[in-house]
């Protein structure tokens, strides 16, 4: 594809070379820091949210309790194994294109895909669950068990959506440049020059899993409320 | 050192070569670019617009203030004035202002660099603004918003009528296009300077957009999420901010605050830069204590963060956070004028040569200094308690908007305009305009000082009679600041065909953007230049010219 010419023998341009960049070794370390800064400010995106979570965790830890309660912990404990799996195969997926193995990191991609998937339908099984139990808050919030509580655990409610919203975005997102990432595998575009594209994806996804395991912590697994409050 | 002289050929283009303006030709070339120079015009000729719209309608406001009485605007639209007012002078122009014009074009040249590291995303940055920017003028258009730029709750969420959610989404978009300007400055920091371009060879203007770079990547997430918190709020009607079901509207005013104290320093951080390469250039001198005035913009990045609570002090927080954050308040103050201090230091004993940029920086740096030490008093709880929602506020902030920001954002535009055309504006023209800028500026906020202070309360369209004599100077400074404010659009717009060729380096000023031809090539140098000299060099440039002329 690109020609050496004896004037420039050293200057032979890889296809995927931008211009703007000396060589592939720029371009790489321009990539990776890009995908670093983006994910610190997403880490104060969600931050923002969580500090929220925690102020109001701490002023109504009754409320907190009873909400975490309607969550169905073997869906999130499900979740959290597949995201972790997916991490896996994505960090896999990054080793070969690294190696050149075209066929290994398509198919290790398509398994990332296809664990990111099931990570959406459990998701959205629970959030169908969670909104026929009237749980959405809003006007067709219910709840009667503790009528007192009741706008408290609406806002344990709302961050749960708002939280697990947002993350599941980003899994939507991420699962569009899967398969992005999974036509240029295909196609050959990655090997030990360059692989810059499923590293950079690889670190957003792995920031996208690690959320989830604070969200499952979180939103999943707060003790009963009673005794432990002094 | 040959490469510092002036004029130097090695890096121009022959005569008749096409640059980054004649490359291309048609809407789409410019619309579809990917180039950083093609980019921040589209966002100058953006920003302009912009400016004429907030600027609009502060000159209605100061004709409603005319008068005593309410009788221009109903007090609901007086309402909506301020609000747009502010929402379109910060969101949709000073916070894009210098980095993504001035930032945009020279951040590349004065690297050594070919372009961003991700000039797509730059485009992306541009369109996001535009999007958001389209967005505000159909709200506008459609009946406005009237809950003050800062969209406090629980008005914003229950009882205002207008189009919060509209415009709380656009400063929503238009945050992520500050966001993605950002990142792309930091990463082409680090990653694309020229061989031989250390850290502490680059121009103090780079460390600017550096430090501006983190307050944007870092804060703006942050009122990101606390707008999608008041639109969910608005929408789905629970209560993250509403006591009633169990929310805290001081939670909202903590992260707005969080974002929005430190987007002061998004808006004066890259003043600061300017003023650091206009007083290099027009003293003929070496910055004075260049470290120290680039490790103060760290600071004042750093610091920035820490000092949000100060807009809250009468909100209803305990007396022991006030205390804190009134003290950590003041310490922002230190690398402020260190800087401040730097410039003068620079300016002594320097061959000062009086042209509009310079006017401009030293016009700079008088305001700025009032600004300062008004945010002083304000940092002190006793009297913030005593001025708190007064025009004293108003006051300070505008002599730190308009006085820092605006007045080094047209120094940097005229200092780069000859860079940025080929063209020289008209010098006489543009002294004029600086000078009344200047007066019309004063006059216009020093009254609301003194206003502030005597209590006149801001967000009014009317006020006791008393107050009148006041705002009439005030009203008329306004008249000249808009006289002073259209002469450099019509000359500026003027020198783009009569302007007198500007050359490469007509200031004879050290700096990569200043050794390629004017307009720059497409490719900014025609070889990727080595740097082997500190940045500000003037000694070592004037006695290689000195000895040129002894040969």
């Amino acid at each position: 594809m690109s020609v050496v010419t004896n004037e420039h023998p050293a200057h032979e341009h890889h296809p995927f070379l931008q211009h703007h960049f000396e060589d592939l070794g720029q371009q790489h370390e321009a990539s990776t820091l890009g995908m670093w800064m983006f994910l610190t400010t997403e880490i104060l995106f969600f931050g923002g949210l969580l500090m929220a979570y925690w102020i109001y965790r701490i002023m109504y830890p009754d409320a907190w309790s009873l909400g975490a309660a309607q969550q169905h912990a073997l869906y999130g404990g499900i979740n959290t194994i597949v995201l972790i799996i997916s991490s896996l195969t994505m960090a896999l997926a990054v080793r070969n294109a690294q190696l050149g193995k075209r066929m290994a990191t398509v198919r290790m991609l398509v398994a990332t895909l296809v664990f990111g998937g099931t990570f959406l339908l459990v998701k959205s099984i629970e959030y169908t669950q969670h909104w026929r139990e009237g749980l959405f808050p809003g006007v067709h919030f219910t709840w009667n068990e503790t009528p007192a509580l009741a706008p408290k655990v609406q806002l344990f409610m709302t961050f749960y959506w708002s939280l697990t919203g947002l993350h599941a975005l980003h899994m939507v997102i991420g699962a569009g440049l899967l398969i992005w990432m999974i036509w240029r595998a295909w196609r050959g575009h990655f090997g030990p020059e360059y692989y810059s594209p499923v590293e950079v994806m690889g670190l957003y996804w792995h920031f996208v899993d690690i959320v989830w395991i604070f969200l499952f912590a979180f939103l999943y697994l707060i003790p009963a409320a009673g005794g432990h409050h002094g | 050192m040959s490469s510092l002289t002036s004029n130097d050929a090695r890096f121009v283009e022959p005569e008749g070569a096409r640059n980054y303006i004649t490359h291309d030709y048609g809407a789409l070339s410019w619309l579809l670019t990917k180039d950083h120079k093609r980019i921040a015009i589209l966002y100058l000729i953006s920003i302009t617009a912009l400016f004429m719209l907030g600027g609009f309608f502060a000159v209605v406001m100061r004709i409603e203030l005319l008068t005593p009485e309410g009788d221009l605007l109903t007090s609901d639209t007086y309402n909506k004035f301020f609000t747009l007012h502010g929402i379109v002078m910060i969101f949709f122009f000073l916070i894009p202002s210098i980095p993504a014009v001035l930032g945009n074009f020279l951040l590349p040249l004065m690297l050594g660099a070919k372009d961003l590291a991700f000039p797509k995303i730059n485009l992306l940055s541009w369109y996001l603004y535009i999007i958001a920017a389209v967005m505000g003028l159909y709200i506008i258009i459609t009946g406005g918003v009237d809950t003050g730029w800062t969209f406090y709750t629980p008005f914003s969420t229950q009882y205002s009528n207008t189009h919060v959610f509209g415009v709380t989404f656009a400063a929503f978009i238009v945050g992520f296009s500050s966001i993605l300007t950002g990142l792309n400055f930091l990463v082409t920091i680090h990653r694309m300077r020229a061989p031989g371009l250390t850290w502490f060879r680059l121009p103090l203007f780079v460390w600017a957009m550096y430090a501006t770079s983190i307050v944007q990547l870092l804060a703006t997430p942050v009122l990101a999420i606390t707008l999608v918190m008041l639109m969910f709020e608005r929408v789905v009607h629970v209560g993250i901010f509403d006591p009633a079901l169990g929310g805290d509207p001081l939670l909202f005013q903590h992260m707005f605050w969080f974002y929005s104290h430190p987007a002061v320093y998004i808006m004066i951080l890259p003043a600061m830069g300017v003023a650091s390469e206009v007083v290099a250039a027009f003293t003929r001198k070496k910055i004075f204590g260049y470290s120290f005035v680039a490790y103060s913009s760290l600071a004042i990045a750093f610091l920035g963060f820490l000092v949000w609570a100060h807009h809250m002090f009468v909100a209803g927080i305990s007396v022991y956070s006030a205390m804190i954050f009134s003290f950590l308040s003041y310490f922002v103050a230190v690398p402020s004028a260190i800087k401040v201090f730097n410039w003068t230091a620079t300016l002594y004993r320097g061959s000062v040569a009086l042209l509009t940029p310079m006017l401009y920086i030293l016009g700079f740096i008088g305001l700025f200094t009032i600004g300062g030490v008004t945010g002083l008093f304000l940092a002190a709880i006793g009297l913030d308690v005593h001025v708190t929602d007064t025009y004293f506020v108003v006051a300070h902030f505008h002599y730190i908007m308009v006085g820092g920001a605006v007045m080094a954002y047209m120094a940097g535009l005229h200092y780069w305009w000859p860079k940025i055309t080929g063209r020289m504006y008209p010098e006489w023209w543009a002294r004029l305009a600086a000078l009344l800028i200047f007066a019309g500026f004063n006059l216009t906020f020093f009254p609301q000082f003194i206003l502030g202070y005597l209590g006149m309360p801001r967000r009014y369209h009317a006020y006791a009679p008393e107050f009148q004599v006041l705002n009439v100077m005030s009203t008329a400074g306004a008249s000249v600041l808009a006289v002073g404010y259209a002469l450099p659009l019509c000359y500026l717009i003027w020198s783009l065909w009569y302007g007198r060729p500007a050359g490469p380096n007509p200031w004879g000023a050290v700096g990569l953007e200043w050794t390629t031809s004017s307009p720059p090539p497409m490719e900014n140098f025609h070889e990727t230049p080595v740097v082997t000299w500190d940045a500000y060099d003037y000694p070592a440039m004037l006695k290689a010219m000195g000895e040129t002329q002894n040969v």
